[in-house]
């Protein structure tokens, strides 16, 4: 009882002595209730209500689950999750091995400043906006672009991959390889990295071949990067936004295969829903719930595995 | 070993085939940029430069929305980017120190905002309660922090050495003074790196301006261009067109390819300096504590 008593005062003089660091603290959790909290708490209301501008997202009519209901036969909602986890399972499907590759090849390179070079040239994508890639791509692939120039000069057909209903999934996938590949690679460059140089120089001993190093030794190597990084993909599926590229790239003409739930969302919200902003707001939540749950279990399988999570 | 030597040379065609793939988009559109509809029209394939042409720029220049663009954006990268080193560096600061209690709490609030969001139209709603909608500050106070540059942050301090704390305390110096004077300067490549990705960030923001700028005047460079990018004729301002008019040679297609050369071009000045740090394995620090 004392030694509790006890406790308590040290605590007490403790947050005394350091209230400057609470001061410190103080703007920027003021900024994490503005920015993230109260529009958490705003979603969490509007979701069950029917949005009406003169009573704001907490007053306007509660509407039970009348939304979430509507979600179930909405069709293009429901095209919207199926092209999200699609769209979200090509990627992983597609870019990681790529990144995969890229870190694993690019480790092969003898000279350090070749590999360095390399490493420069195609990470540069990641940091331009798909503001700019997608007004590069469209010209690129564009029915006057250079593409098009050359297969005329063939006389083939041209192509429009942008446009094409059965060829824009492939071209999201491919189009963000082009843009990432580089920047994925360097959590498995940074894996690799970490090997044991002892174990090449004994594989070079008993004889392996360049590949063979490969299969045995850099890839077992870098096992739990790999199943790490799956896992905590997966895990993103509903969530892993690719609204910054599909909302530059896609068309009507393009939305039965493209449009995700980020983009029938902002649609939804801002362009043809007729402002139902309480339907579009439970679509969102819909998402977080379920991005949330997948990404703690991913989280959870990954601790498990005794790695270092994602939080 | 011949055949060892064979292997490096095919991995090299390869990566040099792959950068060629990664680099060609940009030339196409720095080549197309200089060109004119003459020389367009005279070599198809279009695949050197074959003219150079500096009407697209020229015309770009003179459009008055484009110069207020720009400065709109310069304004954010520059006022967006200290705003959010100071925000984060501070966190970063508070929350790397064992003694605070409560200081997993804190981290808890913080690090659930990365796992759950209001969403699109609920932050809209805050953001216009609070009166920002066509103000600039709508393109920086809801990025004023990035929660994952800010965790990366608190570990590289919490893995500083104590005893240079101690001794600083010793010497009656407060927090502030700790910050400043010990792990700041201890920090310099960290807080470099983050300043860059911040600002590499800021200056490709685009899609709050979407949402909460509606005024022309206030459109950063990112929306100027998906702007020309859509309907050129309709955003250009009249003395563009006039000039544009005037000159008849000048293809638009050159005049949106210089438009998306001068909107990437920072980031091609800044990128040897952040390539540097990223290389290192900053980024992959990891977020555990």
């Amino acid at each position: 009882m004392e030694l509790k008593k006890r406790e308590r005062e040290a605590r007490r003089k403790r947050i005394k002595n350091n209230r400057v660091l609470y001061l410190m603290i103080l703007p920027i959790l003021l900024w994490y209730v503005l920015f993230c909290y109260l529009p958490i708490a705003g979603g969490l209301s509007l979701s069950f209500r029917n949005y009406r501008f003169d009573m704001g997202i907490w007053k306007s009519p509660f509407v039970g689950l009348a939304h979430f209901q509507k979600m179930m036969t909405d069709s293009e909602f429901l095209r919207a999750v199926s092209n999200t986890i699609i769209i979200s399972l090509g990627r992983i499907a597609f870019q990681m091995p790529c990144a995969i590759a890229v870190a694993v090849f690019l480790n092969e390179i003898r000279s350090g400043k070749l590999k360095k070079f390399f490493q420069t040239i195609i990470t540069f994508p990641h940091f331009i906006s798909w503001v700019v890639l997608a007004g590069i791509l469209i010209n690129l692939f564009g029915s006057g672009g250079i593409i098009n120039q050359i297969l005329g000069a063939f006389g083939l057909a041209s192509v429009s991959p942008i446009a094409g209903a059965q060829s824009f999934r492939p071209f999201i996938w491919i189009s963000n390889i082009w843009k990432e590949v580089g920047w994925d690679s360097i959590i498995y460059i940074a894996a690799i990295a970490s090997i044991d140089p002892g174990l090449y120089e004994a594989a070079e001993v008993d004889g392996a071949s360049r590949l063979q190093r490969i299969w045995h030794i850099t890839l077992p190597g870098i096992r739990s990067t790999i199943a790490i990084m799956l896992i905590l993909a997966v895990g993103q599926v509903m969530t892993n936004g690719s609204f910054d590229q599909i909302f530059n790239l896609y068309s009507p003409s393009v939305y039965a295969v493209g449009d995700t739930l980020d983009t029938y969302i902002f649609r939804e919200s801002f362009i043809t829903g007729g402002l139902n902003f309480g339907y579009s707001t439970a679509i969102g939540l819909f998402k977080s719930v379920i991005g949330i749950i997948m990404i703690t279990i991913a989280n959870k399988t990954v601790t498990a595995m005794g790695e270092n999570g994602l939080y | 070993m011949k055949k060892s030597r064979t292997f490096d040379v095919v991995v090299i065609i390869m990566f040099a085939a792959l950068a060629l793939l990664t680099l060609y988009p940009f030339y196409n559109v720095i080549i197309l940029s200089f060109s004119n509809t003459e020389s367009v029209a005279k070599h198809i394939p279009y695949l050197l430069p074959f003219a150079l042409d500096l009407t697209g720029y020229k015309t770009i220049i003179q459009d008055s929305d484009f110069i207020n663009s720009l400065l709109v954006s310069l304004f954010v990268t520059i006022v967006g980017t200290a705003v959010n080193m100071v925000l984060s560096v501070i966190a970063a600061y508070v929350l790397s120190r064992k003694y605070l209690d409560g200081r997993n709490m804190i981290m808890s609030v913080i690090v659930f905002t990365m796992l759950f969001g209001g969403g699109l139209v609920p932050t809209y709603m805050v953001i216009k309660d609070m009166g920002l909608i066509n103000k600039v500050w709508a393109m920086i106070l809801p990025t004023a922090i990035n929660t994952y540059y800010l965790i990366i942050m608190k570990n590289y301090f919490l893995g500083l050495p104590d005893g240079l704390f101690e001794a600083a305390k010793l010497d009656g110096a407060g927090e502030w003074t700790m910050l400043w004077k010990v792990a700041f300067p201890l920090s310099k490549p960290i807080m470099a790196t983050f300043t860059l990705f911040y600002a590499v960030d800021r200056w490709n923001e685009w899609y709050n301006a979407l949402l909460y700028i509606n005024k022309k005047a206030l459109s950063p460079l990112q929306i100027y261009l998906r702007d020309i990018l859509t309907s050129l004729n309709s955003q250009l301002s009249t003395q563009a067109q006039q000039m544009m008019g005037s000159t008849q040679k000048v293809s638009t297609s050159a005049v949106q390819m210089a438009t998306i050369v001068i909107t990437a071009l920072p980031i091609m000045l800044v990128y040897p300096y952040l390539q540097k740090y990223f290389v290192n394995g900053v980024m992959v620090g990891g977020i555990k504590e």
